[in-house]
C-alpha cells in the first residue's frame, strides 16, 4: 500500500512561517501539483513530505519508499556519470535509466562536464531507476528543454499508472492529468 | 549503502589528492623542526615523538572542511536520509573512510619523519603503536568537527578552533606513551575509543541540524 497524507500541515524555515493548513491525501496512482511564486515554501513542503524537515504543525503520513529530486543533483562531479548514478541505484539500473532520459551516450563522461539540464536529467534518471513508490520532485522542469519536460511528464504518468504517487513542486507549467492542485501563496 | 559510502569517500580522498596533501603537509611540518631546533640529534630524538604527534594532529585537521560540508551542499546527505540511512551511520562511515584515507599513509610517512628526526627504532615503534591506536579518535573528532562547521562561513578556521582543544587528550597520551609506556597507550586507547563511539552521534545530530 502506498499513501502520502498531509493533515493541516504548516511549514516554516528559519523561524519564518511559510504556509499553514495544507491537507491532501494521495492514494496509488494519484499526483499533486504544488505551485506558487518563489519563496512561498514549495521546497519546504517537499522536504517535509520526504521526512527531511518536521512540519511546524499538523501530521504527515507516508507509506512507501521515497525518491527525492531537489535542486542539488548529488552526483560526484569527478566520477563518470554511469558510476556516479550507479552509486545510488546500482550499475545495472543506471544505464537503462540514463537511456530513458537521453543520456546513454554520456554515461562515460565525467559529471563535471555535463550541462545544468543534463545534470537535471541525470538526477531524474535516479528517480526512475529507484524502486520508490512515492516520487517527490522539486522543480523537475528547471533547466530542461521542452522535449525533456515532455519526457518527464511521460515518466510521471507511467509511474502513476504503475500505482505510484507523485508530488511535484514547480513554478513552471507541467502537465499531470487529474493531479490535485496545491496553490501556496497567501501568508499563513 | 554504508560500505559503498566508505569506499566512495576513501576513493575520493586518494584520487582527489586529499591523502597526498595530508602526507605532504605532515612531512613538511616534521621537516620544519630540525631547521628550527638545529642539528642537535639528542634533542631531536627526545622531542621527535611529540613533534610527530603534533604534525599528525594538524594533518588530520587539514581535510576537515571537505569531510561533510560538500556532501551537505550537493544533496548527498538528503539522498542518504530518504533511503533510511541514519545520519549517525553516515557519520560513522565517513569516520572509517577518513581514517582509511589519512592514517595508513601517515603511519608510512612517520617512518620517513622518524629518519629526519633521528628517532631511535624503539621510539618509532611506540609512536607507530600510538598512531594506530589514536588515529581512529582523530578521525572521529575530524568528522564530528566537519559536521559541526558544515555550511558555516570560514568553516576551515572555525574547525581548527573547535578540533584542536578537543584533541589535546589524544596528544598528551599519544606523545606521553613514548616515555610513559603501556599505561599511556591504554589511556590513549580509552580516549580514542570514547571519541570513536560518541562522535557519530554528535556528528549525526549536527548534520540533521544542518539539513533543517
Amino acid at each position: 500500500m502506498t499513501a502520502l497524507r498531509f493533515e493541516q500541515v504548516a511549514g516554516a524555515r528559519g523561524g519564518r512561517a511559510l504556509f499553514a493548513d495544507v491537507s491532501f491525501d494521495l492514494a496509488p496512482g494519484d499526483a499533486a501539483l504544488v505551485s506558487g511564486p518563489n519563496g512561498v515554501g514549495k521546497s519546504t513542503l517537499v522536504r517535509i513530505a520526504a521526512g527531511l524537515l518536521a512540519g511546524a504543525a499538523g501530521a504527515v503520513t507516508r507509506v512507501g519508499d521515497v525518491a527525492l529530486l531537489t535542486e542539488a543533483h548529488a552526483l560526484d562531479p569527478e566520477r563518470r556519470l554511469g558510476e556516479a548514478l550507479g552509486f545510488w541505484v546500482g550499475n545495472h539500473r543506471a544505464l537503462p535509466a540514463l537511456d530513458a532520459l537521453g543520456l546513454g551516450e554520456m554515461a562515460d563522461a565525467p559529471v563535471r562536464i555535463l550541462s545544468t539540464g543534463q545534470r537535471r536529467r541525470a538526477a531524474i534518471a535516479r528517480i526512475l531507476a529507484s524502486d520508490a513508490s512515492i516520487w517527490l520532485l522539486d522543480e523537475p522542469a528547471n533547466g530542461l528543454d521542452t522535449g525533456a519536460v515532455e519526457v518527464v511528464e511521460t515518466l510521471i504518468a507511467g509511474h502513476r499508472a504503475a500505482g505510484g504517487i507523485a508530488l511535484v513542486a514547480t513554478h513552471q507549467p507541467i502537465t499531470m492529468i487529474g493531479a490535485t492542485s496545491i496553490a501556496l501563496g497567501g501568508r499563513p | 549503502m554504508i560500505p559503498a559510502l566508505i569506499l566512495r569517500d576513501a576513493r575520493r580522498a586518494y584520487t582527489g589528492g586529499g591523502a597526498t596533501l595530508v602526507v605532504a603537509f605532515f612531512l613538511l611540518v616534521t621537516t620544519l623542526f630540525p631547521f628550527a631546533i638545529g642539528p642537535d640529534t639528542a634533542l631531536l630524538a627526545r622531542v621527535g615523538g611529540g613533534v610527530i604527534w603534533a604534525a599528525a594532529l594538524l594533518a588530520a585537521l587539514l581535510p576537515v572542511e571537505r569531510l561533510v560540508g560538500p556532501d551537505l551542499d550537493a544533496g548527498v546527505l538528503d539522498q542518504l536520509a530518504v533511503r533510511g540511512v541514519s545520519m549517525a551511520a553516515t557519520a560513522a562511515a565517513k569516520m572509517v573512510a577518513h581514517w582509511l584515507a589519512f592514517a595508513p599513509p601517515l603511519m608510512l610517512a612517520t617512518i620517513v619523519a622518524a629518519a629526519l628526526l633521528d628517532l631511535p627504532v624503539a621510539t618509532l615503534m611506540t609512536v607507530e603503536a600510538g598512531l594506530a591506536i589514536g588515529t581512529p579518535g582523530l578521525a572521529a573528532l575530524a568528522v564530528a568537527t566537519g559536521a559541526l562547521v558544515a555550511g558555516l562561513r570560514g568553516a576551515g578556521a572555525i574547525a581548527g578552533l573547535v578540533m584542536l582543544p578537543l584533541a589535546i587528550p589524544l596528544l598528551i597520551f599519544g606523545a606521553g606513551a613514548i616515555e610513559g609506556g603501556p599505561s599511556a597507550l591504554k589511556l590513549l586507547a580509552a580516549v580514542s575509543l570514547m571519541l570513536a563511539a560518541g562522535a557519530p552521534f554528535v556528528a549525526g545530530a549536527a548534520i540533521r541540524a544542518g539539513m533543517d
